[in-house]
């Protein structure tokens, strides 16, 4: 690294009184606020655009299971339920695989793998939501259409989980989407707590006589527990707030059912696809509502997970970035 | 219970002399094979999903694609010319507007605030990357189009513009803690003051990190659909004005792909194509870049 000579010489030769420092350290001062600024703008200005919503609708809003804008009534339960059916089972599933890739990762692959498949799944972050969403109508739900739902209903139909008609667009294929888009999140997390975890854990382990998979649960597992916790809700917070893939399969139909081939509707959908219809100021205002019920929840569950995260693997997100 | 401090008292049964050692062997294989799955199982959709988009929308894909305005609903032809041309403005506002205010407030994160400052603007960051886009769009909504009283692409580059911030800042911080603080020493040593040594000399030496981190910005917020639903709105018509509505290649993909034509599917599937070809070019050169300068640091 050079130092540019020149700028040196240029600074040594003048002896003037130097606005520059504070100047500059105002500005840099003044950007970083602008971050607290869009921070606080947001929840200022999604609840003042929402009053007339939160005035007609009062607390039953979070309760009432009726969504009629002709009638102007305005409950929010059918989406709310059909986030948290959505969001929890796609982060199970992705818990499930992103953990497992991530002890892959760290602990068997070879480097020569773990290179490319690090970056494969990196890049699973990377294509936008409206692509799922498309992949998700013509070719996700056809499939688990003819794969899925028809052997499943066909078996499993008695249970409730498993009731109604297979179609393929719904809450399964919501999941389905949710938890590829979740994934990324919990495996990238969840790598940079396991390679945080000292490797004299795993030498203690291994020379106490345990298995690899024992040295794993044993010793790498309880080290790292808070950190994939924060990975979980981490990935918990991007689920609640996918918009566009899971708009387009869901099949936004406000009804509240446990079963994953019924359709459904999540907050952030319902606010996607009728916010343009919505004419009426009490409608619109009802659906910003709803954003503000969303941004609330999402602010506190990553609030949450980064202070989870960082505990145990601050010093490691620079890693992340490269690896 | 089983915290790491008793990992040990919890590895004291295992040393029991072979008494069950072929079961220990059969589930280590069990639950290596199934973390070994997992791995497949995570890398499949990235295949499946590349490999659709591009199987759908090679054939599609035209220069009327980029060229033509959308013709009325069923018909044959046209293309999504207002959503690239939307797509290449919104993303040029939002970085405009969004990039200096990054770098700037990545210069302070990491060269001004000190420790504890640092850690709670990161932090105040890393929550702003987590805001669902669509809370962006309503925000841009109530801050710019109420007041503005239209639908603009100008609210779709500022929605897009906070989305970059936390992105561009955390990498721009980054970037900069890179840089040795010798450099940093040798400059203050010659009678430098720290915001010059900044300016001429730390940022220069970071400018090839923070330049890839721009791009990857640049390609997440090109994706970007559902800030835009209720801010630009969309356009049938080219436009480069930005008080007017303004479409969006998103936006257009999410259209087409909802509606029932066919030959709206198809031109879905092609702008899908460009989209995520020109995100993952971006995202493969940031990685490059970014590996080689952290990867370097030992």
């Amino acid at each position: 690294m050079t130092v540019q000579v020149g700028a040196v010489r240029a600074e040594l030769g003048r002896r003037r009184p130097r606005f520059g420092e504070p100047v500059f350290r105002g500005l840099v001062a003044l950007a970083s606020l602008t971050v607290l600024a869009i921070i606080a703008g947001l929840i200022i200005v999604i609840a003042s655009t929402a009053s007339t919503g939160i005035a007609h609708n009062g607390l039953g809003f979070l309760w009432g299971t009726t969504w009629d804008p002709v009638r102007n009534v305005f409950g929010a339960l059918p989406f709310i339920y059909g986030t948290l059916l959505t969001a929890v089972t796609a982060l199970i599933l992705a818990m499930l695989i992103g953990v497992g890739v991530a002890l892959f990762l760290v602990e068997l692959s070879p480097r020569w793998l773990a290179g490319p498949l690090g970056f494969m799944i990196e890049m699973l972050a990377a294509i936008p939501s409206v692509v799922y969403g498309l992949w998700g109508i013509f070719v996700l739900a056809p499939w688990l259409r003819d794969y899925v739902e028809v052997p499943l209903h066909s078996t499993l139909g008695w249970l409730p989980f498993f009731s109604g008609y297979p179609i393929g667009i719904g809450n399964l294929a919501a999941v389905v989407v949710l938890t590829i888009m979740v994934l990324p999140t919990v495996a990238a997390v969840s790598r940079d707590v396991i390679s945080a975890v000292p490797g004299s854990q795993r030498e203690a382990a291994l020379a106490l006589g345990a298995t690899r998979w024992e040295t794993i649960r044993m010793g790498v597992l309880p080290y790292a527990r808070s950190g994939i916790l924060g990975a979980g809700i981490l990935g918990l917070a991007r689920g609640v707030g996918e918009t566009m893939a899971v708009t387009m399969v869901i099949g936004n139909s406000p009804t509240i059912s446990l079963s994953f081939l019924a359709q459904g509707y999540t907050m952030a959908s319902v606010i996607a696809n009728e916010f343009t219809e919505a004419t009426t100021n009490v409608y619109r205002s009802s659906l910003i509502e709803i954003g503000l019920l969303l941004l609330i929840v999402t602010l506190i569950v990553n609030a949450a997970a980064r202070l989870l995260v960082w505990r145990v693997s601050y010093t490691s997100t620079s890693r992340s970035l490269a690896a | 219970m089983s915290g790491a401090a008793t990992t040990p008292a919890g590895l004291r049964r295992l040393s029991v002399p072979g008494r069950d050692m072929r079961r220990r062997r059969t589930t280590d294989r069990i639950m290596l094979a199934l973390l070994g799955a997992a791995a497949v199982l995570a890398a499949v959709p990235l295949v499946l999903v590349l490999l659709f988009v591009l199987i759908q929308g090679l054939p599609a894909l035209n220069v009327a694609l980029i060229t033509q305005s959308p013709v009325p609903a069923g018909s044959p032809g046209g293309g999504v010319a207002p959503a690239v041309v939307g797509t290449l403005l919104m993303v040029t506002v939002g970085t405009v507007i969004g990039t200096p205010i990054a770098v700037l407030a990545g210069i302070y994160i990491r060269e001004y605030a000190g420790g504890r400052g640092a850690t709670l603007i990161r932090f105040l960051v890393d929550v702003l990357a987590g805001v669902p886009t669509i809370a962006i769009g309503l925000f841009a909504y109530g801050l710019v189009v109420v007041p503005m009283g239209s639908f603009s692409g100008l609210a779709g580059g500022i929605a897009l513009a906070m989305i970059i911030i936390p992105i561009v800042a955390r990498i721009t911080d980054e970037m900069l803690g890179l840089v040795p603080g010798s450099v940093r020493e040798a400059a203050y040593a010659l009678g430098i003051p720290p915001w010059k040594t900044i300016v001429r000399v730390v940022l220069p030496a970071a400018s090839t990190g923070i330049i890839t981190g721009i791009l990857l910005g640049v390609a997440r917020i090109a994706g970007e659909t559902a800030p835009l639903i209720f801010t630009a709105l969309g356009n049938d018509r080219i436009t480069t004005s930005l008080g007017e509505p303004m479409d969006a290649l998103p936006l257009r993909i999410w259209v087409y792909a909802s509606g029932p034509y066919d030959s709206w599917h198809a031109q879905a599937w092609a702008a899908s194509l460009v989209l995520v070809f020109l995100v993952l070019a971006f995202a493969i050169l940031t990685r490059l870049v970014l590996r080689r300068r952290l990867g370097s640091r030992g």
